[in-house]
């Protein structure tokens, strides 16, 4: 029984994060919008978009090969089962054991690495520069990740996200610095990973300032749909991700009580609103960075992920 | 029993070998008989090994013959260790003799690798079975040598000639630190026997002057920074399945060496072995990768990134080390299996990729990616093995790759409980190291598989190139369903390598038999687990529930037109990105700092028609460091000594004169 009450809350939480991924990204460019004075789309854009681009006609090079072809699917499902590894209202995963976060992180560089090969299979330029440069963003965003990773298992003993959630959540934390400066490096890499601004803009085709966007240039169709969808996943994730590992609050632990349970969705939402707001706030307020200038601001989130673990050795906490 | 099999196989090995010289005429005969003799031998040794090391807790087989030295004799001894290493020397040994099977008919010069390849095979088994320090210098002598002169098969091409003689001047160099540390532990006793060894363990300084010359001995084999400069020579100038061989098996039998040196014969470690040995493992990880980003001939970009892969293989060693001198055991063991499955996981995946790589160099004649490209529509089924072996190496789940770097965190994440400071702070900064080596790794791959099989052909070797043979595509795909299997249910093999813990740490991991579905937990429940095979499940789940609601909802149309690329299409295949401007963003950023990377570009004036031009000088700075001075040094002596050449005959007298008083002198003082 308890089994079947674990099976449908995993359930649920895959078909949630599914459903209110690209609510997201459509909540975020309408906020964006407004606060640029635009009146922006509607907030359902982003499924309006799905859908027609599913209904039109692929249009695809010439020389593409099969490659090319599968990595949407390969993108999709590797992000999607990444997504629904990630504890959002709930930390009774049954599937939790499959994974700690260092493999979540590692099946986003799957994806990543998909993705960059297409980018190469068709053999033009923008591709070419598209691929190049995200893996040398992703180079230097691994290394942070993993500092951050480091300090969270040096405070929870544990790289399982609900073993994480669960102690933040517990009265052993307190106020710590090592916490806010592993929240601000996290905050960094998730810039990074989701090609936002000032790393990269999702909103351009701008040719010379675009990594993600030139990666997918050729895509069109339903292929182009199932990308989209990854990747509003994956911003949903990072959300996710950070809202587990640092505000934890309000997540049904450990239980199946259906107050708790409509409790811990209540404030996810709430959560994920709170972030997509503060990242249109921030991607309003900030210019777009030089592509050289990305090692600098990842270099200081690995500075911080590393000072971080650092700082954790030297404090005596109640930990 | 086992040790006789094992022996006789050897043996076979080595006859092959000298009826390959006679037979050297009959080519395609010759070929065949040495790689189907290679193949039995190694599946008959694989099996042998494979079952010595399930019943391994039952304690070590020991063989003395009475040959070679008089009052030694030669001893054998198949313990858990060995039997690992022997399962490794020829699963690689017969993927390789597989691929020589289809390989063998395109040798040119047939009579230079028919030879010395079962006798390279040989010394490899000869060196993990070894029980004495004789023994065990000989053995590893023969294999430098027989892979040294399989380097210069094609001694003719530009460069090799240089390669092999770097890579004699280095054996030789890694044999003599390895005889002093026999020496050191052998005592003035001269008990050169392991058992002997372990019986009467160094003092702490001698077993530190042994950890040195361990480092310098196996490690300048292994290709650890700063002594990996002749590997990224030698390996990629042998013909390709010997490369597989020289990268994939013999790199191993160097880590061999140094954990029986180190682990089984040493002693007790202090815990700064540890930090030692993590830092060279981090740089060798690091600047591994570095440097193979940097280049475009696919087969040296593969040595150096077994550079890369031996420094994560020694960061799990040195791991294990400070973990072992804290007591530890679980840690330690932890870190240990953590090491010993990659030296597996990188003895497939790295044969496979110099497999890869010999099929398309024997389809195109090019190893330059910058005259690749779009070979995966011309060899389907090469691209394929390739993709999956190079995601495996660059840690990818749900390849094996990712489950041993994953091991590897897992140990550095254990790391804050040990006591001493130095350790507490490197560890992380190495974890780090890791992530970034694994990172650039990927990036490599990218660009790797990108150049040679993705995009249009740079040139008319590509275009007009054929899929191999199928000796060489089962080789091939022999080791891509193990690289698969070792990721899916990574705890079965992580319960096979138990004995080897037990036998040097006296600690093993929680059997991961127990635990449901083939999850593996390093250390507990709680903390961290992996499933490799649910996760593939889940994955290809979730790609078809995309695909049929595509497949059901969406439109079915597909149309062909020439490429978008923003409204500028070019047709010359020169526009595409090549390897080294995929790794320029890479370049930009760690470039300046590592190889002091000096990039220029002269523009001609507005008007004029010659060509704009783009320069790059890149220093290999380990080189610069430490190989030129010596390098400046030798030359300097050879120069000035040359003058005695023209001496007269009464100079060559007072020379002789003087040396034998000046040496009567010492004498006299030394009394």
């Amino acid at each position: 029984m308890a089994l079947m009450a674990d099976l449908l809350l995993q359930f649920a939480q895959m078909a949630l994060v599914l459903l209110l991924a690209p609510l997201l990204t459509g909540f975020v460019r309408t906020l964006k919008a407004q606060m640029l004075r635009r009146q922006g789309p509607p907030l359902l854009q982003p499924y309006r978009d799905l859908l027609k681009l599913i209904r039109k006609e692929v249009v695809m090079a010439e020389n593409a090969s099969w490659l090319y072809r599968v990595v949407p699917y390969v993108v999709f499902a590797t992000t999607f089962v990444a997504a629904s590894l990630v504890p959002t209202f709930a930390t009774r995963l049954v599937f939790s054991h499959i994974a700690d976060l260092i493999v979540i992180v590692a099946l986003l560089g799957t994806a990543r690495f998909a993705l960059a090969l297409a980018g190469l299979d068709i053999g033009t330029s923008f591709g070419g520069i598209g691929s190049s440069r995200e893996m040398m963003i992703a180079s230097l965003a691994e290394p942070a990740m993993l500092m951050i990773v480091f300090t969270l298992s040096l405070l929870a003993g544990s790289t399982q996200l609900s073993s994480v959630a669960v102690f933040l959540e517990g009265p052993d934390v307190g106020l710590r610095v090592s916490l806010a400066m592993a929240l601000v490096a996290m905050v960094m890499v998730a810039i990074a990973e989701n090609a936002r601004i000032p790393i990269d803009n999702p909103a351009t085709h701008l040719e010379l300032t675009m990594v993600h966007e030139a990666m997918i240039l050729e895509y069109s169709g339903r292929h182009l749909a199932v990308i989209e969808l990854a990747a509003s996943l994956k911003l949903l994730l990072y959300m996710s991700l950070i809202a587990c590992m640092f505000v934890p609050w309000g997540m049904a632990m450990r239980t199946h009580d259906a107050v708790a349970l409509a409790l811990g969705a209540g404030s996810y939402v709430l959560k994920l609103a709170m972030g997509g707001f503060l990242l249109a706030l921030f991607e309003t307020g900030t210019a777009k960075m030089r592509v050289f200038r990305i090692p600098d601001f990842l270099g200081a989130a690995l500075m911080l992920g590393l000072l971080a673990a650092l700082l954790l050795f030297v404090s005596r906490g109640p930990a | 029993m086992a040790l006789t099999v094992l022996l006789s196989c050897i043996g076979v090995l080595l006859a092959t070998g000298i009826v390959a010289v006679a037979g050297a005429g009959w080519k395609g005969l010759a070929s065949n008989l040495v790689y189907a003799a290679a193949l039995a031998a190694g599946a008959v040794m694989l099996s042998v090994g494979l079952s010595a090391l399930a019943a391994a807790p039952s304690g070590a087989e020991t063989l003395d013959l009475p040959v070679g030295l008089p009052w030694l004799g030669a001893h054998f001894r198949l313990d858990a260790l060995s039997a690992f290493f022997l399962v490794v020397v020829n699963l690689g040994g017969f993927t390789a003799s597989l691929y020589g099977l289809g390989y063998g008919n395109r040798e040119e010069s047939p009579g230079r690798v028919l030879p010395f390849f079962p006798a390279f095979l040989a010394g490899m088994n000869l060196v993990v079975l070894a029980d004495d320090a004789f023994t065990f210098l000989l053995s590893w002598e023969f294999m430098s040598l027989a892979s040294w002169a399989l380097v210069m098969a094609h001694h003719r091409v530009h460069d090799n000639a240089r390669a092999g003689y770097i890579y004699l001047l280095m054996a030789s160099f890694g044999t003599l630190a390895l005889l002093l540390a026999f020496g050191l532990l052998a005592g003035p006793a001269g008990g050169y026997a392991f058992s002997a060894i372990r019986a009467a363990p160094p003092s702490a300084g001698l077993a530190a002057a042994v950890l040195a010359l361990a480092l310098l001995g196996a490690g300048s084999k292994a290709g650890l920074v700063p002594l990996h400069v002749w590997l990224p020579l030698a390996h990629p100038a042998a013909p390709s399945h010997v490369s597989a061989l020289m990268s994939g098996v013999m790199t191993k039998v160097a880590v061999y060496g140094f954990v029986r040196l180190v682990f089984d014969l040493a002693g007790p470690p202090d815990w700064w072995w540890g930090a030692l040995v993590l830092l060279l493992g981090g740089a060798s990880a690091v600047l591994g990768v570095l440097y193979a980003l940097m280049q475009h001939d696919l087969k040296r970009l593969l040595a150096y990134h077994t550079v890369e892969n031996i420094g994560i293989i020694f960061i799990g060693l040195g791991l294990a080390l400070a973990f072992r001198a804290n007591g530890m055991g679980l840690a330690a063991a932890l870190a240990l299996t953590a090491a010993l499955l990659h030296v597996f996981n990188h003895s497939l995946f790295k044969s496979l990729l110099f497999l890869g790589a010999g099929a398309v160099l024997g389809a195109t004649g090019e190893r330059d990616m910058e005259r690749l490209g779009g070979l995966i529509r011309r060899m389907p089924l090469t691209a394929i093995a390739f993709l999956a072996g190079s995601a495996a190496i660059s840690a990818l789940p749900p390849f094996n790759g990712f489950v041993s770097e994953w091991l590897t965190f897992q140990a550095i994440l254990v790391s804050p409980k040990l006591p001493q400071w130095l350790l507490k702070f490197l560890v992380p900064a190495v974890g780090a190291t890791l992530a970034l080596s694994a990172a650039l790794a990927a990036g490599c791959f990218v660009k790797a598989f990108g150049a040679t099989f993705l995009g249009r052909p740079r040139g008319a070797a590509a275009q007009q190139a054929h899929e191999t043979d199928r000796a060489s595509l089962a080789a091939m795909f022999v080791l891509v369903a193990l690289c698969l299997l070792a990721g899916l249910v990574p705890g079965v093999f992580i319960d096979a390598l138990a004995p080897v813990g037990q036998q040097l740490l006296g600690a093993r991991l929680a059997p991961q038999g127990q635990f449901a579905w083939f999850t593996i937990v390093p250390i507990e429940d709680s903390r961290s687990s992996y499933n490799g095979l649910l996760l593939i499940v889940f994955i290809a789940l979730g790609a078809w529930l995309a695909a049929a609601v595509i497949h059901r909802w969406a439109s079915h149309a597909l149309r062909r037109a020439p490429a978008w690329d923003c409204g500028f299409p070019d047709a010359s295949p020169a526009t595409q990105y090549t390897a080294g401007s995929f790794a320029q963003p890479i370049r930009r950023v760690f470039g300046s700092l590592v190889f002091r990377a000096y990039e220029r570009v002269s523009m001609p004036a507005p008007g004029r028609t010659e060509p704009a031009r783009f320069h790059l000088r890149l220093r290999d700075l380990v080189w610069d460091t430490f190989y030129a001075p010596v390098q400046g040094i030798v030359d300097f002596g050879a120069d000035h000594l040359n003058k005695v050449q023209t001496w007269t005959i009464r100079a060559y007298l007072s020379l002789v004169f003087g040396t034998v008083v000046a040496l009567l002198m010492v004498l006299a003082i030394w009394h």
